[in-house]
Formats: C-alpha cells, sequence, structure tokens
C-alpha cells in the first residue's frame, strides 16, 4: 500500500521539475490521442449523424454491429493493425510501425465506434417535433440539418470526450504497434506498464496520476467550451 | 455566443495541431538510424540507457529499441521489422540462422541464471543441483513461478525442467505462469513465497529495489551449475530475406558492441556494487 503514497509524492515532483522523460511520454500521449481523437470525429460524426437521422432498411443490424464494435479490445486492433503496417505487410511501405502515425492508425479504430454510436444514440435522442417544426416553419434541407447538429452539439462533445478518453488510456495497440520505446513512441500507458513491469510500482502510480490531471484539464477546457 | 464558441474552437484546433504537425515531422526526419529488438532483462536493468549514448557518440548512429521476450523479438526479425537483435536463446538463435533470417551470430556477453525462493526454503533446495532442486520442488508442490512467455529465460526454465527427464509442468496446481516480465514475475513469486528462475541481473535489481540482500525475503538458493549460463547474442538479418533492413549499420553495431570500448564499459555496468554482465566476445 505504501507506494501509493510514494507514487501520489512522485507524481508532483516529475511534473513540478519538468523529468523529461515523463515529459516525452505525455507529448507523445497528448499527440497521439489528439490525432486519434480528430481522425475518428472526422469519420464517425457523419456516420454516426446518417445513422440516427435517416431511416432506412439494415439500420438496426448496422447498429448491433457498431455497437458491438464498442467491444473490441486493444490488443486485438494493435495485432490487426501491425499485421498491415508490418514490413511484410500489404502497408509496410508506410513506415508506421514503431511510430506515432502507427499508433493513431489503431487508436483511430478504437475510437470510431465510440464516436459512431454516441453520435448516432444523440441524433435519435433529439426532440423529434424539432424536424416537424421546423418543416412547418418552411426551412430548407441543408438549414434543417445545420439546425439539429447544433442542437445536438452537447452529445457530439460528449462523444468527443469519450473517444479522448477511450484513446487516451489504452495501452494494447500503443504497446504492439508503438512498441514503447523511450523518447519516442513511449506513451504514459505503456510507461506505466514497463515501470510496473520493472516492479517499480511507485512510478507507476506516479504516472497514472498524471495521466489523469491530464484527463482532468481536457475535460475542464471542454466544459468551459460548454459554457460558451 | 456562437462567434466566441467557434474563435474557442478554433483555437483549442491549433494549439492541438502545433504538437501534431512537429510529430509527423520528426518521423519523416531522414538519419541513420537504426532499429533493435531485445529483450527485457537488457532494458529493465538499465544496461541499454547505460550503453547506447556512448554508441550513438561513436558511430552518430541513432539507435532505438523495443525490449520484449525473446519470441516476440526473433518474429519481429523474421518480419524484418527491426535492423538488429540483441537476445539470449542460442537454440532458438541457431533455428533463426538456420532458417534464413538471421546472417551473423556475435557472441556478447553473459549472465547466469539462478533458481530463487522463500529465505526458508521449504522444498529444501539450498546448495542442490538443478536437477535435484527441481525435483524438490516438484516433490514438495511448492508453488514455483515461470515467466510463462516465451522469452529467453522461459525457454532456458524449460530446458531445466526436460533435464529432469519427467513432463514439463503445464496445469498441475503448483506451477504458476505469470505471463509478465522477469521483474515482475519475481514480485509475484514474493507474494506468492514461491520459487522461481531468474538472470542474476534481474535478481540484483530486485535486491536494490527491496533496500539491499538481507531485506529481499527472496534469497539465491542454487547457483553456479553449468547449465545455468545465459548467453547474449548480437544477430543480424539476413539480406536475402529483409532486403530493407539495415545490414551494414546492424554489422557496425555488432562490431561496436563486441569492440574493446563496449566491452569494457560492460563490465564496469554495476548495480550495488556487484557486476551484471560479464563480457566474453571473440
Amino acid at each position: 500500500m505504501d507506494f501509493i503514497l510514494a507514487g501520489l509524492i512522485q507524481a508532483m515532483e516529475l511534473l513540478v521539475t519538468g523529468d523529461d522523460a515523463t515529459w516525452s511520454a505525455v507529448m507523445a500521449t497528448i499527440k497521439v490521442s489528439t490525432c486519434s481523437m480528430l481522425m475518428s470525429m472526422a469519420a464517425g460524426l457523419p456516420l454516426g449523424f446518417l445513422l440516427g437521422y435517416f431511416d432506412f432498411p439494415g439500420k438496426r443490424p448496422l447498429r448491433t454491429v457498431l455497437d458491438t464494435l464498442l467491444a473490441l479490445p486493444t490488443v486485438f486492433i494493435g495485432l490487426l493493425v501491425y499485421a498491415f503496417i508490418s514490413s511484410q505487410g500489404p502497408l509496410g511501405d508506410f513506415n508506421l510501425l514503431f511510430t506515432l502515425g502507427g499508433i493513431a492508425v489503431g487508436q483511430t479504430i478504437l475510437a470510431f465506434p465510440v464516436v459512431t454510436a454516441l453520435t448516432a444514440a444523440t441524433v435519435e435522442g433529439m426532440d423529434p417535433q424539432l424536424k416537424l417544426t421546423l418543416v412547418s416553419l418552411g426551412a430548407g434541407r441543408r438549414n434543417i440539418i445545420t439546425t439539429c447538429l447544433w442542437e445536438v452539439r452537447f452529445g457530439i462533445l460528449a462523444a468527443a470526450v469519450a473517444a479522448y478518453g477511450r484513446v487516451m488510456t489504452e495501452v494494447g495497440i500503443s504497446m504492439m504497434v508503438g512498441g514503447n520505446i523511450k523518447w519516442h513512441t513511449r506513451t504514459i500507458t505503456t510507461a506505466i506498464a514497463l515501470e510496473t513491469g520493472k516492479g517499480m510500482f511507485a512510478n507507476g502510480i506516479a504516472l497514472g496520476l498524471v495521466l489523469i490531471t491530464i484527463a482532468f484539464a481536457v475535460n475542464l477546457s471542454l466544459s468551459f467550451l460548454r459554457k460558451q | 455566443m456562437f462567434p466566441i464558441t467557434i474563435i474557442t474552437a478554433l483555437i483549442m484546433a491549433i494549439i492541438t495541431m502545433v504538437p501534431l504537425s512537429s510529430a509527423m515531422a520528426q518521423d519523416n526526419k531522414l538519419e541513420k538510424k537504426l532499429m533493435m529488438a531485445t529483450t527485457t532483462s537488457t532494458d529493465n536493468t538499465g544496461l541499454l540507457d547505460y550503453l547506447m549514448p556512448e554508441f550513438e557518440k561513436d558511430t552518430d548512429i541513432k539507435i532505438e529499441w523495443t525490449s520484449t521476450g525473446t519470441g516476440k523479438a526473433l518474429e519481429l526479425g523474421k518480419r524484418c521489422d527491426v535492423d538488429v537483435l540483441l537476445v539470449h536463446a542460442p537454440d532458438a538463435e541457431r533455428l533463426f540462422i538456420d532458417g534464413g533470417f538471421g546472417k551473423d551470430r556475435r557472441e556478447i556477453m553473459y549472465n547466469d541464471f539462478v533458481i530463487i525462493g522463500p529465505a526458508a526454503d521449504p522444498a529444501g533446495t539450498r546448495g542442490k543441483s538443478v536437477k535435484e532442486a527441481l525435483e524438490l520442488i516438484r516433490e514438495a508442490k511448492a508453488f514455483f513461478l515461470s515467466r510463462g512467455d516465451d522469452s529467453g529465460t522461459h525457454k532456458k526454465e524449460k530446458t531445466l525442467w526436460q533435464e529432469t527427464g519427467k513432463a514439463l509442468p503445464e496445469k498441475e496446481s503448483w506451477y504458476l505462469q505469470a505471463g509478465q516480465g522477469m521483474l515482475a514475475t519475481i514480485n509475484a513469486t514474493e507474494e506468492r513465497m514461491g520459487y522461481t528462475m531468474t538472470d542474476r541481473g534481474t535478481f540484483i535489481k530486485y535486491m536494490a529495489q527491496k533496500g539491499g540482500a538481507d531485506q529481499a525475503p527472496l534469497k539465491v538458493l542454487v547457483e553456479s551449475d553449468a547449465i545455468l549460463l545465459n548467453q547474449y547474442s548480437v544477430l543480424t538479418l539476413d539480406p536475402k530475406n529483409c532486403p530493407k533492413a539495415k545490414y551494414d549499420l546492424a554489422l557496425i553495431y555488432s562490431d561496436w558492441m563486441a569492440g574493446e570500448k563496449a566491452q569494457t564499459l560492460i563490465r564496469e555496468f554495476r548495480l550495488l556494487g556487484q557486476p551484471l554482465f560479464t563480457p566474453n566476445a571473440k
């Protein structure tokens, strides 16, 4: 138990003294999670909106598939992505293995179902009167869609937060695709795994607290956005 | 209200894109770079952090490494995902070369394995030979922690069990396969007050964390048996199998590791005043 307290003290030290290795892992985590979140939003938002807004045959099964993808194990995604970007894989020429870009590809796959499913659910849960009201007011199709998007902005924000949390805390993809290379692809979570493997439990706790601090900062800035 | 939100969103987007673009730029920079797959034991003991800056200084080659079990390290080599290997599983290494995946194998250094267990030694293994000790542990059904991860250490442990002439333990209730790195396995051994086989380097590191040999609940019980030698070698990849792997840089690395400077540095590398590795390049 005592290593938890030691970890707490150490977390303060790491952040205050600006420990190089820690900051390198912090930056790697922020870079790669932000990139993955933006890419998954770019792909997942439109699809989620379509799924939630329109009715079409096969919509239910598609939603079920999507909800199942929410349970994709990260190590499994890591292995799949590795198979593709390994130098003998079909995408080997892009040299993505052991890079942050490679991790971002895997994390985008991880976050994509989260964004899509949450967006679809929010759009579905929109007040059904809204569409009718807009039509009766004589709004055009584009106008209706932009107004609907504006109505569900908080839901989309929530999807972004959920996606960010999911990618920032995963370890399977980062380890398998990134390789936990010091100064390059070592993220906070792979660093925690390494420190734990080395038996340095206090270091692991400290890094975990650093990760939570970042998550807190991200959520704080997003809730600021929400107040606006 | 609307414009403020947009401005805030824009600012946030810019803030996040700045580190992103610099990340991409870093990845595209062309330089002499060597990618190595190695085992957790060289990394966890701190040897590479101590040795590799010297290599970079001497050769102007940037080296990066990913540390995994020997099984995965060899697999990464087979698939040409790295340029060079530093591993310790001589039999598997020979198969690797015979299979056309590896080109040169250069012995660099060794440390030795030891069998550790609780100071009370319930199975009575202290000072016995490896074969006797394992038979005693089996009879006593004392907990034995195995790496269980197909690493070089795990492979070594399996050959020790084979030497006893009986079937390899697998599902026995006293045989626990941790599936983790060496230090994590030693910590698990301590939790269960069981036995395990470890390389001496990682054991010294474990004692250092416990505040010295006296404070550590686990002690070395079996050592100095000839079968416990742990040889580390650098393997280069066969250019025929991996034309894109940087064979020339890998050779420079192999030569440097076998050279006088690195060998001296390896000999001088100490933890708790104890040497971890013995250089033996020819």
